[in-house]
């Protein structure tokens, strides 16, 4: 029964999704450690043995999962997937994502060499495509714009960096690419032109003493390498912002599914919920909810309390083990009721939200067999 | 060893997932037991740790979320870079309405959100603040800090910020700055890594242990969250790791234990739930035996492996004494105050 008036929630029907051809584009998100990087790749490998020419682009995985799938290199494209079932005519190509090798194409492909070797020269933009807070996400989204462009697949799963919050992966592109374009860029490279006439001479005072202080404190040389990066971007290409623009349109697009994942922890189901309702909020489409580690029990009907009371029954020595094994389903339970009430306060709280659990393995996924494994859980529905 | 009475600084990382604020926290508070003075700062602006010691949201201000054993206090702060890079412009330039105006420009935006790494600068900066300030007394205003750092994935960069900015900058006050924040970080202070005992979790502390040390900085000890201690005695364990298990003494038992008196009870049912607790205990054995060999993995790396055990019931303000009690058995212990001072 439920409390929400017997509408049970819907399935989340994970080979709907993977079988439709309208779908192109599956985004993996999630806050850190929930299992993203294993979910993109056991969506991918499962589409690609039912037929879709599908490639997985993956951020940071282990190095065990990134050699299930032949990775060995971080070469930035992507790279055929051997051993897959391809009996149904599909395919599966794999890359991890390389954020500065990126960063470097996209400066190479849009200007003179001598240009671009100015640029790549420069330390602020050294430090900028390797350290930069959101330059990952950007070069992300600019990778999986790239991979779109390039048609030669039909599917593309991708999983999302490990920020501290899933909102990242939205925001931080918008965040960079306003920067690069915004007005404190213009201000810096050409004081004269900025400002409006209203308010001018207070606007000049800020600005001096801003750039005043931003010279004391950041000392002068990095405000000059800042000042000739820009300029050498200026002409380059049009503009950061319009780019991140194009990419988060594609992401609003009805091609575009995106797949939240969380593990049955009250943090992981807090950021679920964030990125779900800012999902809604921005036109963008909700596949649904995958459910990480849930644990399960083969004897669901003993409850912890039966159990642990039957524990604590058994004294003599020859019940040892069936002491134990009381013991141990007890604490099994307790975990299974913990998770299931907080799974339990999400649908509450999302009723339209399709959730797929997937089990606890045992054991960390490091081969096809396991993907498959993870693959099956997922389509399992529920 | 951890040399506990010269380490004044600890910062706690660790995999996402394996509990680095709740041992920040357990940590703080083993360090303050006694009387001391230990702040907690929070740095990814989650508000873990008012969640976790169940109060509001902690302002940009530090503020006192505990009492430890025998009288100790434990202080909270979330650090918010963008007060940080305000406190600092008027602590170093007394900029006061000038702040506001580059609020207005976005300045405070590019400093803190996109500029090369100088949001970690005013994080470990605002830290090691805290760490150096001096009280009323003369002595330091915190015997010990606890940071509840970034994950294990980005530490090493995010404690390099600053070798990074004074390379950058070159000259200035941020450069100086920056140069004291590494002689912190690499005198007075611990790394301590937080785990689990599951594969991908150990890989990462691995990869974090080699990178931070070749970065100089120190591990203090590597941390095993979420242990859980095996209800079976140490036959069927064994039995259980080599895959076997006696079905006919676990059905014995269950029948024993009053289990055959509960209400719908058939022969069928009781079989079959010999059949499943037999596999969950099966299933105990396999993990054990990885356990085993992660555990092995974890000791091979040098720094001491402390353990926390698995809390059934989640985590909550009493659980956190529980793990702290845990530490200060394994001897983790605030710095000697007497001579500190």
């Amino acid at each position: 029964m439920s409390p929400t008036g017997g509408r049970a929630p819907r399935p989340f029907d994970v080979d709907a999704m993977l079988e439709d051809p309208q779908v192109r584009i599956v985004v993996c998100c999630g806050s850190g450690g929930v299992g993203k990087t294993t979910t993109a790749a056991a969506l991918a490998l499962r589409a690609a043995e039912r037929g879709r020419t599908a490639v997985v682009l993956t951020i940071d995985p282990a190095r065990r999962l990134a050699q299930s799938m032949g990775l060995r290199e971080l070469d930035n494209s992507p790279r055929q997937v051997r051993g897959i079932d391809a009996g149904s005519g599909g395919s599966l190509d794999a890359m991890m994502l390389d954020m500065k090798r990126t960063f470097d194409e996209v400066v190479v492909a849009h200007s003179s060499p001598e240009k671009a070797a100015a640029v790549l020269d420069n330390p602020f933009y050294q430090a900028l495509s390797t350290s930069f807070a959101g330059t990952q996400e950007y070069m992300a989204m600019e990778k999986l714009g790239q991979l779109r462009a390039q048609d030669s697949w039909d599917l593309i799963v991708v999983d999302t960096p490990p920020s501290r919050s899933a909102l990242d992966f939205l925001d931080a592109p918008a965040r960079l690419g306003s920067f690069l374009d915004g007005r404190l860029i213009r201000v810096l490279t050409a004081p004269a032109r900025a400002g409006g006439r209203a308010g001018l001479r207070v606007f000049q005072l800020g600005l001096s003493v801003f750039t005043g202080a931003l010279t004391r404190v950041l000392g002068g040389e990095l405000l000059t390498d800042v000042q000739t990066f820009v300029g050498a971007l200026d002409s380059m290409f049009g503009g950061f912002r319009e780019r991140a623009e194009q990419t988060y349109a594609l992401l609003q697009r009805p091609e575009t599914v995106f797949v939240v994942v969380a593990a049955p922890e009250p943090d992981a189901l807090r950021e679920a919920s964030y990125f779900v309702e800012r999902l809604a909020g921005d036109g963008m489409p909700l596949g649904g909810l995958v459910l990480n580690r849930v644990h399960a029990t083969p004897v669901p009907g003993l409850s912890a309390a039966q159990s642990q009371a039957a524990a604590e029954r058994l004294d003599a020595p020859e019940h040892a083990l069936a002491k134990g094994a009381l013991a141990l389903h007890a604490e099994r339970m307790r975990v299974i009721e913990r998770e299931t009430r907080l799974a339990q306060r999400f649908r509450t709280a999302h009723p339209s939200v399709p959730v797929v659990p997937v089990p606890a393995f045992p054991t960390d996924v490091h081969d096809l067999d396991g993907l498959r494994a993870v693959g099956g859980a997922l389509a399992a529905r529920g | 060893m951890v040399d506990w009475d010269r380490v004044r600084l600890h910062v706690v990382s660790g995999k996402g997932g394996t509990g680095k604020t709740t041992v920040a926290a357990a940590l703080a508070l083993t360090l303050a037991a006694g009387g001391r003075r230990v702040l907690l700062v929070e740095v990814e602006g989650r508000q873990g740790i008012a969640q976790l010691f169940d109060t509001s949201p902690l302002p940009y201000e530090e503020r006192k979320v505990a009492v430890a054993a025998d009288g100790g206090d434990v202080y909270a702060l979330a650090i918010n870079p963008e007060e940080a890079v305000l406190e600092y412009l008027e602590m170093y330039y007394r900029l006061g309405r000038a702040g506001k105006a580059l609020d207005r420009m976005g300045a405070l935006e590019f400093a803190t959100t996109i500029a090369p790494g100088l949001r970690d600068v005013l994080l470990t900066g605002k830290t090691y603040e805290a760490t150096r300030r001096r009280g009323a007394g003369g002595g330091f205003a915190y015997d010990a800090v606890v940071m509840d750092a970034p994950p294990t994935g980005r530490i090493t960069r995010f404690l390099n910020v600053n070798e990074e900015v004074s390379t950058l900058t070159r000259m200035g006050p941020i450069h100086r700055q920056a140069g004291l924040i590494m002689q912190l970080l690499r005198g007075a202070t611990a790394v301590h890594l937080v785990t689990v005992l599951e594969e991908m979790p150990v890989q990462e502390t691995a990869d974090g242990f080699a990178e931070l040390c070749a970065a100089g900085l120190v591990v203090g000890a590597v941390v095993v969250n979420q242990v859980r201690s095996s209800p079976l005695p140490s036959a069927a364990l064994s039995a259980a790791q080599r895959g076997e298990v006696d079905r006919a003494a676990l059905r014995a038992g269950l029948e024993r234990g009053d289990l055959a008196d509960l209400p719908a009870m058939t022969a069928d049912v009781l079989a079959a739930w010999t059949d499943g607790l037999a596999l969950e205990v099966l299933e105990h054995g396999e993990r054990s035996l990885l356990e085993r060999q992660e555990r092995a993995r974890l000791a091979a790396l040098g720094p001491p492996v402390l353990e926390l055990p698995r809390l059934a019931d989640g985590i909550d303000l009493g659980a956190l004494y529980t793990l702290s009690d845990a530490l200060a058995e394994q001897g983790v212990r605030g710095p000697d105050t007497r001579r500190a001072t």
